[in-house]
């Protein structure tokens, strides 16, 4: 019965967590594991910080929204 | 599935929708259902999708799917971050889907359905999809980079001059059109213009959430938005009902536009995370949640289309916009079949999100196929109306005049029937006091959604779903409007650098406020202009954006087959240069028509001249009399911007057809700029080491 049960669980919570990442709402944790492997040793921006260089970053980098 | 299977189901899907397309086109004189509009594209897209695609991937672009992309290259975290293809999809497809896709195909409804839906299909599938696969392939290569710096790169700095200054202006007239929607939509409306005005403290409200109370918690900020964007449109149907209230919210189309001048402003200067980006997110949520329920809604209720298949108004002397079916249906419904504002996110944020090569089709062709299904509803939900009542709604009132009988007499003296009890009735049922002239498409549009919606979803809460729907156009308008005056001023700033250095620093205050001004400015001159002429509004800005939109996609097109020439695919350059040869066929006869034509309703000139002669002769009441010098001033403008937009055009298609003579005839040309693969950048680190 869990076995019929388990690859569905699995595929949903994959599904939830691309959904989370195309909304934005893990960047924050993506953050952090990227600035551990790239920059390990140095202190992270807090998530304050990050989220609002993350938000400014968006809307300055060109067309992300049209007609 | 074995291949004898898969062929099967194709075969099938191929005759299903040859039999669907049979139906429509052998329907004449009774109306058709919905559903044969909807079952017919969705295979026509399937078919495309399955092999036309997969063929320009294979043959003609020659995908790589072990090639390195500029997300894996250049990872950063930051802009360049390496991403599944699902989320880069939504990501793209919530960039391009606006509300251009749902003004256009209601506005070209006037023809009857047949030509827009023909227009959006074929266009969709060979050009449109076309455009912003091969763009996004040619700025994947060339470490994403924007279509005005691949214009410079591969076909010089003419081309590259006339891409930046053509994506200047395109966005000023388009800001300028679809504020022009959102005011025609709250004029003398308290409850929509209640619904709206609430949207702007909710985002902020959601900003502080999503930045000081729980930062970064995207999914809840936004989540708490979307509940309180629903109260507030029960909310403003309550307010409608105070009398010392709703006179707060009671304005006309004159003051709408300077409030949304002094909006547009305050919004490009305020912190993005404050206002722009929690409303983003609102927008975006909004956006796929009502095109996904109406999608849903269509098919359950399946409407039949009461509009007939072809209007008389093909002539040219249609009550929304005049000027004949061809071209004029070709520029009115840009974005849903072809849009060239798709290759400026193309070549931008989705380029530094692909991790691999692969992908290109779903995200470039795919988005673009979702995006004109959109379309294809807009067209549906602009059909099943009455036709009387879609012309008396979206029929000017220089053109019908304003007294209820007199209007509903002369649309049914054109052939469909109205009277002016059902159109009051029509009003009590959705809320507001008029529908007449309620011109720009997103009215209309929200009285097909909101009929849809009641029907589909039961109950008779139709004034609710009317403002439901002209809430959600309205926010995802001014989210276009103030993402553009963005982009728009950091476009400015760079041009004004180079005249003077400090001017181009983004982030100094003097030049943020100089160039937003002068943003703001430039699209309010077009939305004043446009809420003042009592004819004109839609008949002027839409074609006007239509003609830059279908320019901007020539530019991106021209671009595409020139890098297809370079690389050594001539005999594939008719993938982009038939779609080409078309927008500029299109363009240019349009372009003519507007500044050329004798008819006062189409040719801006002439339009100035008539204006003029009534002016001097005395027949002007005097209310008009007091702005027409302003409105004969503003179609001379007009007139010389078309003007403009069609030498920009034949500019950059006689520099790409210049350089592919080069390449056919062996002579030297700007060396392609695609960056090296991985494996050769390994063999040069290789060599060195």
């Amino acid at each position: 019965m869990t076995a019929g049960i388990r690859p569905g669980l699995d595929r949903l919570r994959q599904a939830w967590a691309l959904f989370r990442q195309w909304s934005g709402d893990d960047a924050y944790e993506r953050y952090l594991a990227h600035h551990h492997a790239a920059h390990p040793g140095q202190a992270p921006l807090s998530r304050r910080a990050f989220i609002r260089r993350h938000h400014h970053e968006r809307f300055s980098s060109g067309v992300n929204r049209c007609c | 599935m074995s291949l004898r299977l898969s062929s099967l189901l194709w075969v099938a899907v191929a005759v299903l929708g040859a039999f669907m397309l049979g139906g429509i086109a052998l329907h004449r004189g009774e109306s058709i259902d919905a559903l044969w509009l909807i079952v017919a594209a969705v295979c026509i897209y399937a078919l495309a999708y399955r092999f036309y695609a997969a063929w320009i991937a294979a043959r003609v672009l020659a995908l790589d799917a072990g090639r390195a992309t500029p997300a894996v290259r250049l990872a950063n975290g930051r802009d360049f971050v390496p991403t599944h293809r699902w989320v880069v999809f939504g990501h793209h497809f919530a960039a391009i889907a606006g509300p251009g896709p749902l003004v256009g195909p209601t506005l070209a409804a006037q023809f009857g359905y047949l030509p827009g839906t023909l227009w959006i299909l074929i266009g969709a599938v060979l050009g449109g999809c076309v455009q912003d696969m091969v763009i996004l392939f040619c700025s994947l290569r060339r470490d994403g980079r924007g279509l005005g710096q691949m214009a410079r790169d591969e076909l010089g700095p003419i081309a590259g001059s006339a891409a930046l200054i053509g994506t200047f202006m395109i966005l000023v007239v388009l800001i300028s059109a679809l504020g022009l929607t959102v005011v025609n939509a709250m004029k003398h409306s308290p409850w929509a213009t209640a619904t709206v005005a609430a949207t702007i403290p909710i985002a902020m409200l959601i900003g502080l959430y999503m930045h000081q109370l729980r930062p970064g918690r995207v999914l809840e900020g936004t989540l708490i938005g979307l509940a309180l964007l629903l109260f507030a449109t029960v909310g403003g149907g309550w307010i409608d009902t105070l009398p010392g209230v709703r006179t707060w919210f009671d304005w006309d189309g004159a003051s709408l536009a300077w409030m949304i001048m002094v909006y547009g402003f305050a919004a490009a200067i305020l912190p993005v995370w404050l206002l722009l980006a929690p409303r983003d997110y609102l927008s975006t949520f909004l956006k796929l949640g009502t095109v996904f329920l109406l999608a849903i809604a269509l098919v359950v209720l399946n409407p039949p289309l009461k509009m007939p298949a072809v209007t008389p108004f093909i002539d040219g002397s249609g009550p929304i916009f005049a000027g004949p079916v061809f071209p004029f249906v070709f520029i009115t419904i840009a974005c849903g079949a072809v849009s060239g504002f798709h290759a400026l996110v193309a070549s931008g944020t989705t380029p530094k999100l692909l991790d691999s090569e692969a992908p290109v089709p779903l995200v470039g062709y795919g988005s673009m196929i979702l995006e004109s299904f959109v379309a294809i509803m807009a067209l549906v939900a602009a059909t099943m109306l009455d036709p009387g009542v879609y012309f008396a709604i979206n029929s000017p009132a220089g053109l019908i005049g304003t007294d209820p009988v007199q209007a509903t007499a002369i649309i049914t003296g054109w052939g469909y029937p109205v009277s002016a009890a059902q159109m009051a009735e029509l009003a009590r049922e959705m809320g507001e006091t008029s529908l007449f002239s309620r011109t720009g498409g997103a009215p209309s549009l929200a009285v097909g959604m909101a009929s849809i919606f009641s029907s589909a979803f039961g109950e008779r809460m139709l004034a609710v779903w009317y403002h439901f729907a002209i809430m959600f156009e309205a926010v995802f308008i001014l989210t276009t409007l103030d993402a553009g005056t963005r982009v728009g001023r950091f476009l400015l700033q760079d041009l004004l650098g180079t005249l003077w250095a400090p001017l181009g620093r983004t982030s100094w205050t003097p030049s943020v406020l100089l160039s937003s001004l002068l943003v703001v400015a430039a699209w309010g001159y077009f939305l004043r202009m446009g809420v003042l002429d009592p004819n004109g509004g839609v008949n002027i800005l839409w074609p006007l954006f239509g003609i830059s939109n279908q320019m901007l996609a020539a530019i991106a097109l021209s671009v595409a087959t020139g890098i297809l020439a370079k690389s050594g695919r001539l005999r594939y350059a008719w993938v982009t240069g038939l779609p080409l040869l078309w927008l500029i066929i299109v363009t240019t006869t349009a372009a003519a028509y507007k500044v050329l034509s004798a008819d006062p309703r189409i040719g801006f000139f002439a339009g100035a001249r008539d204006l003029a002669e009534r002016l001097a002769s005395g027949a002007l009441p005097p209310e008009k009399a007091a702005v027409a010098p302003q409105l004969i001033f503003n179609l001379h403008v007009d007139g010389w911007l078309t003007v403009f937009f069609a030498a920009l055009l034949w500019i950059i298609v006689l520099d790409m057809a210049y350089t592919v003579w080069r390449v056919a005839a062996g002579r030297p040309v700007l060396p392609l700029r695609e960056s090296a693969a991985a494996s050769d950048l390994d063999l040069a680190q290789g060599e060195r080491a």
